[in-house]
């Protein structure tokens, strides 16, 4: 327990700014959000007409809402699974007591600092149908001809692979210090009684290792959701036709191409949900643990 | 695999290389750090790539096979997309939006926290959670209310419209309110006999007890905006507000085939501030969130 001082108003007034700024810019357009999506809004933004819930009942019907909910929902599973599968197997198979584990975290975490649009612009070329090396290397050893220009399936396997990619550094540093803060004595215990690698993995540090792996799934699935609008923005824009296009994007192209503003809000009432739901599981089961962004 | 490297206990046998503990000491590390090595490559090489790249021209880098050698024209190739999209401006205002909110939140989240852990008044777990919430709100979710309102406001391309809305933040509350549970109450009755206000015990001893947990927001803060995307392209896409990463669209739209080395020159670029940030300030991080988990 701290020491209180006395003062009656003065945390009110250290408290005042913070919250000036959370009920303006956060709590407020929320609610009005919710207002919004009741609403048809003209492109002008001079009218609005009461439509009850027409705008979600749009939502379900609108077949390019279930094309961005499938597309989004494709794109995260390839970005969380194979984001965190490949990195608790690096973490695995690395993990030892080994020298220079902070210079690694050096050389892994440094794509934290990259946008993901800018990880679109380095995979993009990378991937380029043209002078790109992974294609190159496909057409060579696969006779597989990738073009994220042209084909559906490419584009989206290009956008994952750039937005797993940003996060690769990140989930493996997280996996090799969660492996490394396992009881040793309990593994060294199991390997005596004759367990296999295998077996002590999958019976004992998988387990074990639950809240790392939950927490790197939340942030993960958060990403996927909410921070890869630049990604797209700035490489597929959405195409070609709607492959790539996300609900963050689909929710921008409605809403502010489209001016369809009461439609917009509608979704980001569907967005606002989801990570409603993300994060109170976060704080539920991993407690209030601060965590990078 | 899983073995863990633990000191000899039974004398070694008269050959030196007796195969158990081969593998324990030398095998086993040898493979650790060859694993690390593999994914440190495999996550580092697009970057490489990506600056050979930038220092080729078309002629060089449409050639088959790649190449994998840096050509001759990186100077030029940054130069021109420098002018191009104006990419010193672009630094700058960039530059100016990141580190006016990583030192906004600090400020407000300090004041926040300290408030929180200091006194007693009503209605504290209401404000609490007010402030929380701010996690389950993330851009998109009331992007277009938002923009009505800063429209409204009269914030449209300005650095008020980029910077304010920005912060507060959950991240730096949390943060500085576990740190100041730890410290010793003392402290604070050792200032209270001594006369000193709280304001007076804030600036001269909590503040200065924060400054690693600062420098870690400030790294995740400063990395957070200078890489935001979809509120400087809806709030600030004109030429004096225009951040870099809006801006460097403007670079890959062309009608014909994208100029890559110039777009690869100007991605190098503007990754570059958000890096040293992270490398200078990296050691902070870890010190900090290491300080928070231990609870």
């Amino acid at each position: 327990m701290q020491t209180r001082f006395p003062n009656k108003a003065l945390p009110y007034l250290l408290l005042s700014p913070s919250v000036i700024i959370v009920i303006l810019f956060f709590v407020l357009p929320s609610l009005n959000s919710f207002y919004l999506s009741f609403f048809r809004v003209s492109s002008l933004g001079n009218k609005r007409i009461f439509i009850g819930l027409q705008n979600f009942t749009r939502l379900i019907a609108d077949p390019t809402y279930r094309n961005a909910i499938i597309v989004s929902v494709k794109f995260a599973i390839f970005v969380v699974l194979s984001g965190l599968s490949v990195s608790l197997a690096v973490a695995v198979v690395a993990n030892q007591r080994f020298r220079g584990f902070s210079l690694y975290r050096t050389l892994l975490i440094w794509p934290y600092a990259l946008s993901p649009a800018i990880a679109g612009l380095i995979w993009a070329q990378m991937m380029d149908p043209n002078i790109g090396l992974v294609s190159h290397l496909l057409k060579i050893f696969l006779h597989f001809r990738f073009n994220y220009y042209t084909s559906s399936r490419d584009a989206l396997g290009f956008i994952a692979v750039a937005a797993s990619w940003k996060m690769l550094g990140y989930n493996i540093i997280f996996f090799l210090a969660g492996l490394q803060s396992l009881p040793a004595e309990l593994l060294e215990a199991a390997s005596i009684d004759g367990a296999g690698a295998w077996r002590r993995f999958w019976r004992i540090s998988f387990p074990l290792l639950s809240p790392t792996t939950f927490f790197l799934f939340i942030m993960n699935t958060l990403y996927a959701f909410f921070q890869v609008f630049g990604l797209i923005h700035i490489t597929t824009e959405g195409g070609p036709g709607r492959a790539t296009d996300l609900l963050v994007y689909k929710l921008y192209r409605d809403g502010f191409i489209g001016l369809n503003t009461g439609y917009a809000s509608a979704q980001s009432i569907v967005l606002l949900v989801m990570v409603s739901v993300l994060t109170i599981m976060q704080f539920r089961y991993a407690g209030s643990r601060v965590f990078y962004r | 695999m899983n073995m863990q490297p633990s000191l000899p206990t039974a004398p070694q046998s008269q050959t030196n290389w007796n195969w158990n503990s081969m593998r324990k000491h030398v095998l086993a590390p040898v493979f650790s750090h060859a694993v690390m090595i593999v994914a440190v490559l495999v996550i580092m090489f697009p970057m490489i790539y990506a600056f050979i790249i930038a220092t080729q021209t078309p002629a060089q880098y449409y050639q088959f096979p790649p190449r994998f050698l840096p050509g001759s024209h990186f100077v030029e190739n940054v130069r021109f997309a420098w002018e191009r999209i104006h990419l010193g401006r672009l630094l700058l205002n960039t530059s100016f939006v990141a580190l006016s909110v990583a030192l906004g939140k600090i400020v407000l989240s300090v004041t926040a926290a300290f408030a929180f852990v200091y006194f007693e008044f009503r209605g504290k777990p209401f404000f609490f959670v007010l402030i929380l919430i701010t996690h389950m709100l993330p851009v998109p979710v009331r992007i277009v209310p938002t923009f009505e309102l800063i429209n409204s406001l009269g914030w449209i391309n300005t650095y008020k419209g980029l910077t304010i809305p920005f912060f507060a933040s959950a991240t730096g509350v949390l943060l500085f309110r576990q740190l100041y549970r730890t410290i010793p109450p003392s402290l604070a009755d050792a200032a209270r006999i001594d006369g000193a206000g709280p304001l007076q015990f804030l600036w001269s001893i909590v503040v200065p007890l924060s400054r690693t947990n600062m420098a870690a927001l400030f790294l995740i803060e400063f990395i957070y905006m200078w890489n935001q995307y979809l509120w400087p392209l809806i709030i600030a896409n004109a030429d004096t507000t225009r951040v870099v990463q809006v801006g460097l669209k403007q670079l890959v739209d062309t009608d014909a085939a994208v100029d890559w080395h110039f777009v690869m020159a100007g991605t190098l670029i503007a990754t570059i501030p958000p890096l040293i940030v992270l490398v200078v300030l990296q050691r902070s991080l870890i010190e900090g969130m290491s300080l928070y988990e231990e609870k």
